[in-house]
This record gives C-alpha cells, sequence and structure tokens, in this order.
C-alpha cells in the first residue's frame, strides 16, 4: 500500500510538513518515491497567481531543448525557483541534472485569449513538451499550470526532501498533497507517481484500479486531448473528477456517485433516483471496483477524500478551523496538526466524501443517500 | 445374411452405422420396453435362430444330433432411415441395463446416405465438434496482495447488465434537463436465455422455462430475461404481469405477431425488450424451420398459420431491402408500438460482417444492443451443412464489435450479448466471463438450458440431434403430449433456478479474485490470458505459458 497526505492551510506552509507526516507513516509505504503537490503558493510565487509554472526534471540538453521551444512560442521566464542538488545523490536517489520548477510569462500573442482557451493550450504545450522527453529521455513535465507546482523523485520521500533541500523560506504553499510510493503494478517511470494532474484537478490514490483497461479505454476515446499516460492505473480518478466536472457539469458531491454508485435499492428511495440511475448507466464505465481511497484537490482549492464502495482502504480527516488534514493513517494527522480536537477526526465511510473547503473552516460531509444538487 | 439379399448402394451393416446398439441376451428381460421408447424406431424385435449340437448322452457311437433354437431379443435396424442416434433412451429404460448404444470407432458410413431423396440431411443441434476456444481462456489477473482480495460469499456484489442504447453521460444529463427522450435501458442479468421458439419446444418445457424466469425474479431478486425465439408468445402470457420477463422476437416469418400486436392494448407490463432476429448462429443466412411434424393445432393457432405444414421463415426480412432499412424502418416500428417505452435490438449471426452493422447501428439512436450469435449456436433445425459450415466463431467477433465501439467511444452505448456455443463442453460460467470480459455485455444460452434444465441428451459427437422431427425422447422439442409428459415444467423450472443460482455464485468466484464486484467487468481484457500465441493475439488478450 501507499500512504497519502494532503493539508490545507490559511498560513503557507512548508512541504517538509507533509514530508514528515508521511515519514511517520512509513510503516506503511515501501519508501520507494514521492510524489508532491503545491498549490495556492506563498514566497515568491505569492505575487505570480496567473503565471503558469512549468514544473519537470531536465537533462542539460533538454533543458536546452526547453528553452528553444518555449521561445519560440513566445514563453519568457518570469522566476525560476533555484534547487541545487549535491553531485553524489544518496542511496535510492537517481542522479539527475535539473529539477525545474519556473513560472513563465505568456506569450504576447496569446492576450486576450479566453481562459478556456488559454488552459487548452497549457494543456497542450505540456503534452508536446512529454512527447519531446519521451522521444530522447532528456524531459519530464509533471505540471505546467498556474500556481501550481509538482516534483516527483524515486527514493525513501524524507531522503528526497533533503536531496532537493526542500525546506526552504521561497517554497511554501497553502495546499500540499504527498504521495509516498512508486507505482508497482506497471513499470517503474516517474509519470506512474502520484498525485496526477490536470486542468486545476489533482487526485492521489490509495489501492490498485482493478478496472483500469475499461476505464482508461473510455476515456480515451472521450477526445478530450488531456486523458492520455496512463502509466499508473490511478490516473484515471483524477480524470473522472475532471470528466465529472468540466463535461458534465457535475459538482464533487456526484463524483462519488461516478465512481461508486448507490446499488439500486438505495437509488430506489434516493430524492433523485432518476438523476443516479441515469448517472450510474450512463457512466457505467467510469465506475471503479478496487478498493481504493482517493484524496484530491479541486481547482477552488477545495481538498476532499472518497472511499471505495467497500471501503477497504484507510483514511482520515481532522484539524481545526484554518488548517486541516487528510492523511492515510491517524499518526500522520497526528504528526501534522498535534493541536486539535482528536474527538471530531472524521473517517470517511463507504458513501461519504469529505471536503475541506477553500475558507478550510470546516470538514463537510456529503453522504450520498443525501440529496444531489442538479448539474450546473 | 441370405446369400441372395439384395444389395443396394445404401445397404449398410451394423458395423458402418455410428452408432451400435450392444445387447446382452443374458440380462434381456423381453420386456419390449426399448424398441418402444426409441424416438427412430431403430430397434425392432429380433428373432433369431440357432443351432446346437448335441451329443447324446450314453450311447457310444450314436451321432450327434442337430437342434434347432429360436431365441428372441432386439435387433438394430440398418437402413439409414432407422439408424440409431446415440440417444440411449433404450439404456435408460431397460431394467436390467441389457442394451446401450455405443458410438463406432470406426468412420461413419452412414453420412454418405443421409440424403436420399436428394434431401440433405437436417437435424437439430448444433455444429458438431466439441470445445470452443472460450474453453482455453483462463483468468489470470489475481488480486492478493497487491490488493485485499474480496469475498465471494460475503461481500456486496451486483451482477448486472444493462439492454439498450445508454446516452452518452453529456446528452442524458442534457436530455434529463430538458425533459428530453431517454432511450429505454433495462437492468438485467448478464445471463439470459436465448431464443427458443414455442413450437420449437414443448409447452412444457416452455412452461417451465417461464416459470423458472418468475421464480428468479419474485422470488430471488434476481432479473433473469428469456427470449421467446420466433414463434409467438401464449395469449396469456401476454397479457400478464410476466410479460416483463420477456424479450419478444420477431424474425422474418412474423409468426406470431398477429397475436402479438392485438394483445398490446391489454397488455399489463411492456416486454423487456424487443429482439429483431435477422440471423442465428446454428444456421447464418438461413431462415427458422419448424417442420411440419411439430405444426399441431395449439402451435399453429398461436403462430397464425394452418396445422401440420412445415414452416420456413425467409433468410432475410423480405420487406426490407437494406442494412438502413433494416436497422432504421423495423427498429422505429417496434419502438412506435410500444410507445419508445421498450429497448428494440437486432440480433445477428456472427459474421465477419458484424462490424458493418455495428457501424449501422452507432449511427441509429434507437438501436437498443447487437446481439451477435456465434457458429455453435444451437437451433431445433436446420440443415446440416448450415449447422457445421456456417457461421462466425463468437469469441473474435465480439472482440472485433468491442474494440470497434471503443473506437468510436461508443463502448458504453450500444451493448453486445453473445451468444452461440456458451457451456458447450459444461463451462457456462467460464464461457460467459470470458466473453464479457472480451467485450460482451451480456450472454443468451439456448442448448446449454435445454441440457441443464431438460436433461437434453444432444451431444457434438452427433448423438440425438433429432429436435427437427418432433420425437425428442425427453419431450423437450416435441410437440406430441405422449413424449412432453415425460417432463415435469415444475422439475424444469426448478433447475432453471438452479443454474442460474450456480452460476451466479461461479461468476462472483471468478470476478471477486478479480477485484471486481459491483460492476460487470465489460472489456476487462487484462484479466484474460491463454496458452495459444496466435488466439491471444487475435483477442488482444494476454499470452501465458
Amino acid at each position: 500500500m501507499c500512504r497519502l497526505f494532503a493539508i490545507t492551510s490559511e498560513e503557507p506552509l512548508s512541504p517538509m510538513v507533509a514530508f514528515k507526516a508521511l515519514d511517520v507513516m512509513r510503516e506503511g509505504h515501501d519508501g520507494s518515491g514521492v510524489g508532491l503537490f503545491l498549490r495556492d503558493l506563498g514566497g515568491p510565487f505569492e505575487e505570480m497567481k496567473d503565471a503558469p509554472i512549468l514544473s519537470g526534471i531536465f537533462t542539460e540538453n533538454g533543458l536546452k531543448r526547453l528553452d528553444t521551444f518555449m521561445m519560440n512560442l513566445g514563453f519568457m521566464t518570469k522566476y525560476k525557483l533555484p534547487i541545487k542538488v549535491s553531485r553524489t545523490p544518496p542511496a535510492g536517489i537517481p542522479k539527475r541534472d535539473i529539477y525545474l520548477v519556473r513560472a513563465y510569462e505568456y506569450p504576447e500573442e496569446w492576450d486576450g485569449l479566453s481562459q478556456q482557451e488559454l488552459y487548452s493550450r497549457l494543456v497542450s504545450v505540456r503534452l508536446q513538451l512529454r512527447k519531446m522527453g519521451e522521444a530522447e529521455n532528456d524531459m519530464m513535465v509533471f505540471s505546467f499550470w498556474p500556481d501550481v507546482i509538482m516534483i516527483k523523485e524515486i527514493g525513501e520521500p524524507l531522503k528526497v526532501a533533503q536531496h532537493l533541500k526542500l525546506d526552504r523560506k521561497d517554497l511554501k504553499a497553502r495546499v500540499i498533497m504527498a504521495q509516498g510510493r512508486q507505482n508497482t503494478n506497471y513499470a517503474i517511470n516517474l509519470y506512474a507517481c502520484h498525485p496526477f494532474f490536470l486542468e486545476g484537478f489533482s487526485t492521489m490514490t490509495n489501492g490498485e484500479n482493478t478496472a483500469f483497461i475499461p476505464i482508461k479505454d473510455y476515456l480515451q476515446s472521450r477526445g478530450v486531448s488531456g486523458y492520455t499516460g496512463y502509466q499508473s492505473d490511478s490516473e484515471v480518478f483524477t480524470h473522472i473528477l475532471h470528466y465529472s466536472q468540466m463535461r458534465l457539469g457535475l459538482g464533487i458531491e456526484a463524483y462519488k456517485h461516478i465512481i461508486t454508485p448507490l446499488q439500486d435499492k438505495e437509488i430506489a428511495v434516493h430524492p433523485n433516483a432518476a438523476l443516479l440511475q441515469s448517472l450510474k448507466q450512463s457512466c457505467r464505465r467510469l465506475i471503479i471496483d478496487g478498493p481504493n481511497c482517493v484524496i484530491g484537490c479541486l481547482p477552488d482549492h477545495s481538498l476532499f477524500m472518497v472511499q471505495d464502495r467497500k471501503k477497504l482502504r484507510p483514511g482520515v480527516v481532522g484539524g481545526r478551523p484554518g488548517k486541516y488534514a487528510f492523511s492515510s493513517e491517524i499518526c500522520g494527522l497526528d504528526a501534522a496538526i498535534p493541536d486539535r480536537d482528536k474527538s471530531l477526526d472524521f473517517q470517511p465511510m463507504h458513501i461519504d466524501t469529505a471536503i475541506v473547503g477553500p475558507n478550510r473552516q470546516e470538514v463537510i460531509t456529503c453522504r450520498q443517500t443525501a440529496p444531489l444538487p442538479l448539474p450546473r | 445374411m441370405p446369400s441372395n439379399r439384395p444389395i443396394t448402394p445404401s445397404t449398410l451393416s451394423v458395423r458402418d452405422l455410428p452408432w451400435q446398439i450392444v445387447w446382452d441376451k443374458d440380462k434381456c428381460t423381453l420386456c419390449g420396453q426399448c424398441t418402444a421408447i426409441c424416438p427412430v424406431h431403430a430397434l425392432e424385435l429380433g428373432v433369431f435362430r440357432k443351432r446346437t449340437v448335441e451329443l447324446p448322452l450314453g450311447i457310444i457311437g450314436a451321432p450327434p444330433e442337430n437342434h434347432m433354437q429360436l431365441f428372441y431379443g432386439i435387433r438394430q435396424k440398418t437402413d439409414p432411415a432407422f439408424a440409431c442416434v446415440g440417444c440411449a433412451m433404450c439404456t435408460m429404460v431397460c431394467p436390467n441395463d441389457a442394451v446401450s448404444p455405443h458410438r463406432s470407432d470406426d468412420a461413419d458410413k452412414l453420412v454418405f446416405h443421409r440424403d436420399r431423396g436428394g434431401l440433405p440431411r437436417s437435424r437439430g443441434g448444433r455444429r458438431n465438434a466439441p470445445g470452443t476456444v472460450l474453453d482455453q481462456i483462463k483468468f489470470i489477473r489475481i488480486s492478493m496482495l497487491t490488493d485485499p482480495a474480496l469475498d465471494a460469499g460475503r461481500h456486496e456484489f451486483e451482477i448486472r447488465t444493462l439492454l439498450g442504447r445508454v446516452l452518452p453521460p453529456e446528452d442524458n444529463l442534457k436530455f434529463i434537463r430538458q425533459n428530453g427522450w431517454i432511450p429505454p435501458v433495462r437492468e438485467i442479468y448478464p445471463l439470459m436465455i436465448g431464443g427458443m421458439s414455442f413450437g420449437a419446444l414443448s409447452p412444457n418445457m416452455w412452461e417451465g422455462l417461464q416459470m423458472g424466469v418468475a421464480y428468479l425474479n419474485e422470488e430471488l431478486g434476481m432479473p433473469v430475461r428469456i427470449s421467446t425465439g420466433e414463434g409467438g408468445c401464449p395469449p396469456r402470457l401476454l397479457r400478464s404481469r410476466f410479460l416483463k420477463y420477456v424479450i419478444l422476437q420477431i424474425a422474418s416469418g412474423y409468426f406470431g405477431w398477429d397475436e402479438i400486436i392485438h394483445a398490446i392494448p391489454d397488455m399489463k407490463e411492456d416486454p423487456c425488450a424487443i429482439e429483431i432476429k435477422y440471423g442465428q448462429g446454428a444456421k447464418p443466412g438461413d431462415g427458422g424451420l419448424l417442420m411440419w411434424y411439430k405444426v399441431n393445432r395449439l402451435i399453429a393457432a398461436i403462430r397464425g398459420v394452418p396445422a401440420g405444414v412445415s414452416l420456413p421463415s425467409p433468410p432475410t426480412h423480405q420487406t426490407q431491402y437494406s442494412i438502413e432499412e433494416s436497422v432504421a424502418k423495423m427498429i422505429q416500428s417496434m419502438s412506435m408500438a410500444w410507445g419508445f417505452r421498450v429497448p428494440v435490438y437486432p440480433k445477428i449471426s456472427g459474421t465477419s460482417t458484424a462490424m458493418a452493422v455495428l457501424n449501422n447501428l452507432t449511427r441509429n439512436p434507437y438501436a437498443g444492443g447487437l446481439g451477435i450469435d456465434g457458429e455453435d449456436g444451437g437451433t431445433g433445425a436446420a440443415y446440416n451443412i448450415s449447422m457445421n459450415h456456417m457461421g462466425h466463431p463468437i469469441a473474435s467477433n465480439i472482440r472485433d464489435a468491442y474494440l470497434g465501439l471503443v473506437t468510436a467511444g461508443m463502448e458504453n452505448e450500444i451493448p453486445l450479448i453473445a451468444g452461440g456455443g456458451i457451456g458447450k463442453s459444461g463451462n457456462l460460467t467460464a464461457n460467459a466471463a470470458a466473453l464479457i470480459m472480451l467485450g460482451a455485455s451480456g450472454v443468451q444460452v439456448g442448448k446449454y438450458i435445454m441440457q441443464a434444465a431438460a436433461g437434453c441428451l444432444g451431444a457434438e459427437s452427433d448423438r440425438c440431434n433429432i429436435c427437427n422431427i418432433g420425437q425428442c425422447p425427453k419431450g423437450i422439442t416435441s410437440q406430441d403430449p405422449r413424449l412432453y409428459r415425460r417432463l415435469d415444467p415444475e422439475l424444469v423450472a426448478q433447475r432453471v433456478v438452479d443454474v442460474f443460482l450456480s452460476f451466479d455464485m461461479e461468476f462472483r468466484k471468478i470476478i471477486a479474485p478479480l477485484g471486481r464486484s459491483t460492476s460487470l467487468p465489460v472489456g476487462m481484457s487484462d484479466a484474460l490470458g491463454v496458452s495459444d500465441y496466435h488466439i491471444a493475439e487475435r483477442l488482444k488478450i494476454n499470452y501465458v505459458v
């Protein structure tokens, strides 16, 4: 199993809080790698919320190709987070040339584009870069989006953080998601490392997705350029979230109705029976059937957690107004927010979605049996 | 044999026949039951003359004496018209186990003489070739440590499939908002009883199947559906609440549809669906066939035809001349008859042109699915040539169709229903699960149900296979009350329930270790493996050795 940790806080936090939480949960993961997602950034990035930030790993040659490519598109570097690593990485962490976190100015020609068009171009640039990198094995691009940083690496999470010297003043965020372990179902590949990100939506998952192939087939046939990759069976959770919100106009309350619909007898007595029956039928190919805990982040900076239909994975949410964390284990929560009312800790069950909204004041739980707001 | 017995080209010895009846004189009680029960009159009273030579006792030098004796028994006829079919009913009725048919170890000579009168052989049953590719497919993706395994006995399962046109989610939500028409969709059990007509089956068999299906639905909560086949539907069933468990089939002969159309105003429930039969796996390119032996007054009344005539349906629907018309006009007409509340789907025989049909359906918003019946499907009557040599195997046909839908992004929208040879070797659940993971939304079985629920003796060793002449020794496919009274409808119903319950448990035993429980693993090809490289390549599944 892997271990998940996410925190949302009014005050920007260092990612080390997440690394420490993963470290106390290390009995639950094999320390084979880590993925980090930072959003609602503090520090120098606070001043450039609209600038798209490119996160990835590059070789010297890859960086040259990146610069040429971006210059040709008209992107100008606005700010870069200098990550200096020692020449000899600690055991278990591969040697890399450059860990890149760089904010760009949009090309002038992009001025006046609608936000939808702007976003779709950002996705397209990221996918082109990824393709270029895969061709020559010289770049890996994890995200290219405003106010979002992603760092992924193989190795013991805490060692990776120390190696990359992530405990620094200029790297802080109000929303942090971290996952400890490399994907084991398919070949080890940093693109298979959670969290996954697409157009403002990010998720990470604990557990194997047994319905991966049919779900992947379905998503790939939706005609959305971002529905690609799938080095990990967990990537589909991000894309289902994106699909339900962007294509179907549904809210987060409906996500669980899509991935783990109620059984027919429960739907029959639900106030939105007709809608739920339709959703269950038309989104049948998006039903996850495995044992999964999904923690995710929405474009409005909400964090949420859902469990599979049988609730076979651990997961808890707790905190205090202004600071809430989602964790695979209570010890991770204890490490991050020790000064909370533990009696209010909540472990979402098979029909619950636990949400901490952008105001970070409370944990909202919605049950699948409750009425569902109609689609937008 | 007398030396002057005429030998015609078709004169055969017992040895030349595919089945030889072995009879034990010492055990025989001469009760005659075997000769009475034989559906093809292959046995007749045999009067045998035997000479014994005896030496007179005590008289030295006396010559041996000839004693001519008669004894009685049975004799197997060698006329091709009366050749034993191997059903072994004689063995079943023999009080002393004195008689049984044995399959010849020599090449069949009868095969050359089954066209007397210039009429090629027709028969019931299915393709006479044992085994199927489906039997070779294994389920190889077992979750143990990567995930906690599910418990087939205790976890929550929902084994259901959809029949009917499923809208893409975007359209579905849009139509809900706009109060638009949403095509009818039925949530049903993925194992269905395929079309076996009232007429092909005896009244007792039909009643038993219907009772079993009703029990599964109403007492056990399993939404099992049964297709009527092309023969109409008894008037009382049409007007009962049980109609909702029935898929009404319309085929090229339109038999029984006068009755059905006239019953529409009286229907308490809509039927589950309408199946338009364009083809049948057992006899592709050929219409239905109910031979005159079976067209009694009851059958004739339900079908709306005169009694005692053979009822061959045309190979195609005569009112149509193109695929567009077949799908568009007919599907729409049938939908309209029930106010667009009932899914309508075509069923075709497995064919290399299935993709053309499917592509056409994807463009028709009223098409509620596609049934494909593979070469191993069974039938009550067909020419042997159609059965043995025509048709397309179901596995690659379903796989191609599914992958075609995936390419078009419509894999959730048009359910594929596979049929033909499922459970041919007895592996009902494994075959059905393999087809579902190859891409079928559901499967239809007919022959397996006859075998399991009513004790059909037919086999791919060309055993029995006389469904066509109305002499079914078990009373399954006969219209003769003296034969079908052998079949107790209540017991058939009970066996139907047994079959579905055990299928359900076996199906869980397959999908639980794969980590699936709440949605049918349609297209979950990563779970499939086969040890034949070419099969794996063709079906795009794992090659495992």
